[in-house]
């Protein structure tokens, strides 16, 4: 049992490796973006908002939180051209995990928030702020707080878990990985140099949320 | 002119009714000091005038403003009806200062330099003009209760809701919070407690109000009040607590 491992064959596919490295951290950074966006929205209008808005983001967050990512990828893919809607790979992949993200910070930062003393608010409210403004200010500065390490943990699971999208042929770094081997047959080359990349960037990725965490949050 | 005018208030929580018809009659510069049993209806009455409870039926009138229902203007309302807590409720993430001058930026629209000065004049009258940057965490129960204070004071609110605000506090540090309070009586400001400190009630209060099964039991002058209380029942609460 002796294998020569070859990474020079890797050499010429450089440039499709770095391509889909680049595509899978655009893909985190936005999706990790628009995501917590949603995932604030979404959690405001279940703690904050009207009571019928809050029944749709919670069917919204348990459809998403009991299906398998990869058949919601297939089904945006897939499915979706079906009602006329037809989305490009990157599109798809992209809205995938907006959608995906989307739901499991809303839980997150919901948690959050229901963390915050009754009282805060009530103190906000009884120096005239609106529920919005004592949202805003009151709030969601301290459930972020709470909520900023598990929200961390579940960037880098999103951002692992991003490698399904090259099942509809988006260009990310597994995709390349897969390229790569069906051209020269290195797989164990390949996907021991891509394991690795993803290795490296869940590292970082873990601590510059740190430091990013140690900024945004110096006082306490 | 009553400044706060509460006219046969009835509120329930489901089938459990808590107040039972209350009326009471609040003048500009009154310090009512509310006293009675746990759970005879003092902090709800309290939170019904700003808003905080809604009522089912009757009415209160709070600076001219109506609070009834959906349809008032809470934020007018609270503008004028301020209100501190047993639990002081300081925002942990910001600093005394900024606890202070959130109000007054975010509601008033006033300027940062503006709202820091409000602060800097309302935290030296509790006392805290050393304390202007410290972080709650970093404050005693009682300076905590008194950047409270402070916080409420910035809005210059007509009326100060007070709800056991002395408490949660270790015995010694009652004292500190209870001679802000006293400053304010004798400065003019309208103050309505909830209290079991007897001995502030009768010497700072200018009417006592002893609520009991979720009425105005008994109501009067403190000094007299407790001098000679009509009802059994204040005869019973007073040998109690007194
Ligand atoms: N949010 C609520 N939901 C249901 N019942 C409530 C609620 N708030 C208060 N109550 C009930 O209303 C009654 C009066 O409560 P309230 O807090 O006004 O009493 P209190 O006089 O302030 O008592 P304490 O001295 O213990 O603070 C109690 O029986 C209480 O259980
Ligand atoms: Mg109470």
């Amino acid at each position: 049992m002796s294998y020569k491992l070859q990474f020079a064959e890797l050499l010429p596919y450089w440039n499709v490796l770095l391509y889909g490295l680049v595509f899978t951290i655009v893909l985190t950074i936005v999706s990790t973006v628009v995501g917590i966006a949603v995932g604030t929205a979404g959690a405001a209008a279940r703690t904050f908002g009207p009571g019928w808005l809050g029944r749709i983001v919670a069917v919204y967050v348990e459809l998403i939180r009991n299906t398998p990512f990869i058949v919601q990828l297939f089904f945006i893919f897939f499915g979706l051209p079906a009602l006329g809607l037809k989305l490009s790979e990157t599109i798809a992949a992209f809205l995938a995990m907006v959608i995906n993200l989307g739901a499991y910070s809303t839980e997150i930062i919901r948690a959050g928030i229901e963390a915050v003393p009754k009282g805060h608010i009530e103190a906000g409210l009884s120096l005239a702020m609106s529920k919005w403004e004592v949202l805003r200010h009151i709030v969601l500065n301290q459930a972020f707080r709470k909520i900023y390490p598990a929200l961390s943990s579940q960037i880098i699971i999103v951002m692992l878990g991003s490698a399904v999208v090259s099942q509809i042929s988006a260009e990310d770094l597994t995709y390349a990985a897969n390229y790569v081997a069906s051209r020269n047959f290195r797989n164990f080359e390949v996907y021991l140099l891509v394991a690795l990349g993803y290795l490296l960037l869940a590292m970082l990725t873990r601590s510059l949320l740190r430091a990013l965490g140690r900024v945004i949050f110096k006082a306490r | 002119m009553s400044l706060v005018s509460i006219r046969d208030v009835r509120k329930s929580f489901g089938p459990n009714e808590v107040l039972k018809g209350v009326s009471l009659d609040i003048a500009k510069g009154d310090v009512v000091a509310i006293i009675g049993r746990s759970g005879s209806g003092k902090s709800t009455l309290l939170r019904c005038i700003n808003g905080l409870e809604t009522y089912q039926s009757g009415s209160i009138v709070a600076d001219g403003i109506e609070v009834a229902g959906a349809n008032t203007n809470l934020r007018e309302l609270r503008r004028h009806v301020g209100m501190v807590f047993q639990q002081f409720n300081l925002f942990p993430h910001l600093t005394a200062a900024e606890n202070v001058m959130l109000a007054p930026t975010v509601v008033n629209k006033v300027s940062k330099a503006e709202a820091r000065a409000t602060a800097a004049e309302v935290l030296a009258k509790v006392g805290l003009s050393e304390k202007m940057d410290a972080y709650p965490s970093e404050l005693s129960g009682g300076q905590q209760q008194r950047v409270a204070i402070a916080r409420s004071l910035a809005m210059r609110p007509k009326v100060l809701l007070c709800d056991e605000i002395t408490s949660a506090l270790d015995p010694e540090l009652v004292n500190e919070v209870l001679r802000v309070v006293e400053q304010l009586a004798r400065e003019g400001m309208t103050l309505i407690l909830v209290t079991h400190e007897m001995r502030f009630a009768r010497d700072v209060g200018t009417k006592l109000v002893f609520m009991h099964h979720g009425k105005v039991h008994e109501e009067g002058v403190p000094k007299e009040v407790f001098a000679a209380p009509r009802t059994p029942e204040l005869q019973q609460f007073v040998g109690q607590v007194g």
